[in-house]
């Protein structure tokens, strides 16, 4: 009936638009469109490698860790080096801490506001201070701005907004989640001290480099970084976990909306050096069946992309070039396929590959979930299943901080040291908080060759593929029910449980070079 | 809203000395609240950007955040925070474009593509795409201050950084007072700036007017100092000892710390609230808060890893910043 463009997609990372075919009142057709586009590899090319690690963090300002760990990876294996011991759990305590950063972020600040009602303040009557002060905020807001020049922003940020009867109604749950929001803006705050305790800073840490970190790990440090996770702890399992089942309990449409099945894993944490065991596992799953991850497979086709190159090549072959105003194509981004099939990856992608791996904990935390809803495993494909997903890898997560705190050596070198060569290839893969993310290295003269990141929001946002099949955001889209074109609220609530990072996903230029083949492992 | 000096130069972070914040309408009364509804609005837009900025924005402290936003100013547009997505989001910057108004700060975050309009796009407007360099010239026009937020906005940054093949800037990305070519633009560079450095500056404007300046028309407050002179490590330096590897004890200088060549203040005032620092965490300074990053007239951050230091120390390595100039620290 109507086509609908949403532009901008808010309250994610970075430029998107989505635009959406309504059909009696449910969506037929939808297209994912990024909106940015910054050419950093062609930038990175002729550099010094070691550059690398840092340059490669300003591709994403939400997560630069994982990208500052893929590109050390990716340098090390350039170097043929391995990092030590101290260096791989410093790296995973950083990552850690930026995971719970990014999680709680995506709940509480980007996700929360498409459910929770936040004029619902103006009904509080409770006595708590802080609420009160907000809703004095609020009501003052409303009232001295009324037929100003100003009206429309009364409540900026948070208002003005989509209207319409299809938030939480009622109010003790609406205040509990406004509370979660303001209490949830300094628990991630305190998770960047921990990220900055290793990193030097945060975001941008300066010390990830080829061979580890360069913070020692000092009795100082550790200190610093285990002060805030009780408390982190407390948070995620007391007030996170549960205003999770509680948005699930009110919008329990959303476990059949939004469905997606197919998933790809490089495997979170490292648990050896090898890049073998993983604390959530590598793998590829299609529905409940899961597989062994084969790189070989990974292809990127640029049909429907602002692009004027090949398509369908392996990420180092490419000899992409950006395309203003290229006919037919709608996007910036590519889309990577897995023996020509469109992949989700992201924490439910983790949780369901690590559930079908057999893993202990991850198959506890589930089944717990599921049992308080009365659903089975098919529920988990599904916008609310990507809300739980990354609920539960918090938890696992916190929970599992210490024991990697306890296996450093105290005062022992934070890392291995190198020589660059004159010539390498070298590839590193990590679990971004939103997905597989590869970067690829070719170094000639000691320096940077050619540089490659296929990163986590292509393949979820990307297009549809040189077969014209959808991207896994675009086929997650198909059927939501959209109960007011004017205020397509659900669309924006599935797209946003992807956590689309799109800073990430399009900065992608392919130099004109051959890299050659890879092995991973 | 006012403030005695003290207390208005802790608001600043003048200090380096944790204080707590009075916080000035909390213990108010109503009428305050009403005057917080007569907060300053904020425009703030993402250009070519990696959100890395408004990140670490959020780890503002004392005042934190959230009282920033609902005490100090008005935060009327800014994608990654919002309530309103696709047209309800829009309407707000065409709110004021259509009525001029001149009521608020435009904030720009991320450099601004000139090559193609469609490399950054936000919003649609009459069935067409508006590129950032759309929004920011009509925003821009009636802006009673403007802002570069990070070094994109500043200076370009890497969007706008030199591929070595000589091949140009793939999107023809500029700052924000290359783009608005005789405005006054003030800049708050670094990648990421400290969101003391943010909020301070911006309440500074607010509340007091524009603050003093250096060259770069950086908050002299902020930028003033080498990092060097202020260095964790700068006893190391005076006393010879240098880190042959990351990870060692001593002066980073041998490995290609540039913060000889940089001027911020985080060695004293630390990331996070915390303990560290880019040059106490044993990496070093990157030089982030300077025109010449990441580019360093192609002496890339880290090249002298391997150096000896008599030959990293020729003037052809060194970068030219004025402070070396301003009879620098050089010599520590």
């Amino acid at each position: 009936m109507a086509k609908v463009l949403i532009d901008p997609i808010t309250r994610i990372e970075g430029h998107l638009s989505i635009e959406i075919d309504v059909q009696n009142g449910k969506v037929a057709d939808a297209w994912s469109i990024g909106d940015m586009f910054r050419g950093f590899e062609r930038i990175f090319v002729g550099r010094n490698p070691l550059d690398a690690n840092q340059l490669t963090q300003r591709i994403c300002g939400v997560c630069p860790i994982s990208h500052g760990i893929a590109s050390s990876k990716c340098l090390e294996s350039a170097f043929g080096i391995k990092p030590n011991d101290n260096g791989r759990i410093l790296r995973n305590l950083m990552l850690a801490a930026n995971y719970l950063h990014s999680h709680l972020i995506h709940f509480y600040h980007l996700a929360a506001l498409d459910y929770v009602d936040i004029t619902a303040l103006l009904k509080y009557t409770g006595g708590d201070s802080k609420i009160n002060n907000l809703k004095a905020w609020v009501e003052s807001e409303v009232k001295v701005k009324k037929g100003r020049i100003d009206s429309l922003t009364a409540g900026a940020p948070f208002l003005p907004r989509y209207e319409g009867n299809f938030y939480i109604k009622d109010v003790d749950t609406n205040i509990d989640a406004i509370a979660g929001y303001v209490k949830a803006l300094e628990m991630r705050m305190k998770a960047h001290k921990m990220v900055a305790a290793i990193g030097g800073r945060s975001p941008h840490a300066i010390g990830l480099v080829a061979g580890g970190v360069t913070q020692v790990p000092t009795r100082a440090m550790i200190r610093e970084y285990k002060k805030y996770i009780g408390e982190l702890e407390k948070f995620i399992n007391n007030v996170y976990m549960n205003h999770v089942i509680a948005v699930a309990k009110t919008f329990g449409d959303y476990f059949k909306i939004g469905s997606f099945t197919n998933f790809l894993s490089y495997g979170l944490f490292d648990l050896d050096n090898e890049d073998k065991k993983f604390f959530l596992q590598r793998g590829v799953a299609y529905g409940t069946k899961v597989e062994p991850f084969d790189h070989t497979k990974i292809r990127e086709q640029v049909r429907f992309g602002r692009y004027s190159s090949g398509s369908n090549l392996y990420p180092h072959d490419g000899q992409t070039q950006a395309q203003p105003g290229k006919g037919g194509a709608y996007t910036w981004l590519k889309a990577p396929r897995y023996d020509n099939i469109p992949l989700e990856v992201g924490p439910l992608a983790r949780v369901v590959i690590s559930y079908l791996s057999g893993n202990e904990s991850v198959k506890r935390e589930v089944d717990g979930l599921l049992k308080i809803f009365n659903a089975d495993i098919s529920a988990v494909f599904s916008t609310l299943g990507r809300h739980a997903a990354r609920a539960i890898e918090a938890k696992l997560i916190v929970a599992a901080m210490p024991e990697w705190i306890d296996e450093l050596e105290v005062n022992g070198k934070p890392r291995n040291t190198f020589e660059i060569p004159n010539e390498g290839k070298g590839m590193g893969l990590v679990e971004a908080s939103r997905g597989a993310l590869g970067h690829w290295i070719v170094v000639k003269d000691k320096k940077i060759a050619n540089y490659q990141a296929v990163v986590p929001t292509t393949w979820f946002c990307g297009p549809r593929g040189d077969d014209g099949v959808k991207g896994p955001v675009e086929q997650a889209l198909i059927g939501t029910p959209i109960s007011d074109p004017k205020n397509p609220i659900e669309a924006a609530r599935v797209v946003r449980s992807f956590d689309p990072c799109i800073a990430c996903a399009v900065h992608v230029v392919e130099g004109d070079k051959e890299i050659g083949t890879f092995r991973v492992c | 809203m006012s403030f005695n000096r003290r207390d208005f130069l802790k608001l600043m972070g003048g200090t380096a000395a944790a204080f707590t914040f009075p916080s000035v309408l909390l213990q108010g009364c109503k009428k305050a609240l009403e005057k917080a509804a007569d907060r300053t609005a904020v425009i703030w837009l993402q250009g070519q950007s990696c959100s890395g900025c408004s990140v670490s924005l959020l780890n503002k402290i004392e005042p934190n955040i959230a009282t920033v936003i609902t005490e100090f100013i008005s935060l009327n547009f800014h994608q990654t925070v919002m309530g309103g997505t696709g047209d309800a989001a829009i309407s707000v910057l065409e709110d004021a474009v259509e009525k001029n108004r001149k009521d608020f700060v435009l904030i720009l975050e991320g450099s601004i593509p000139t090559k193609s309009a469609e490399y950054c796009t936000i919003g649609e407007v009459n069935g067409r795409r508006v590129g950032v360099s759309e929004w920011v010239t009509k925003l821009s026009a009636n802006a009673k201050a403007i802002v570069a937020v990070g070094t994109c906005a500043t200076y370009g940054g890497v969007p706008a950084a030199e591929p070595r093949d000589g091949s140009g800037n793939p999107t023809g990305a500029v700052s924000l007072s290359q783009f608005v070519k005789g405005k006054t633009v003030l800049n708050i560079p670094g990648c990421p700036p400290h969101p003391d450095w943010i909020v301070g500056t911006l309440l500074h404007v607010l509340l007091k007017g524009m603050p003093e300046r250096d060259e770069y028309n950086r908050p002299l407050l902020y930028y003033g100092k080498t990092v060097h002179e202020q260095c964790e490590r700068l006893s190391d330096y005076k006393a010879g000892r240098f880190a042959k590897h990351w990870g060692d004890e001593g002066c980073l200088y041998n490995l290609g710390c540039l913060g000889m060549d940089s001027c911020c203040d985080i060695p004293v005032r630390k990331w996070v609230g915390g303990n560290n620092s880019c040059t106490g965490c044993g990496g070093g300074c990157i030089g982030c808060t300077e025109d010449v990053f990441p580019d360093y007239g192609k002496r890339g951050i880290f090249k002298h890893l391997t150096a000896q230091r008599a030959k990293f120390i020729k003037p052809e390595h060194r970068v030219p910043v004025y402070n070396l100039r301003n009879g620098g620290v050089i010599n520590g």
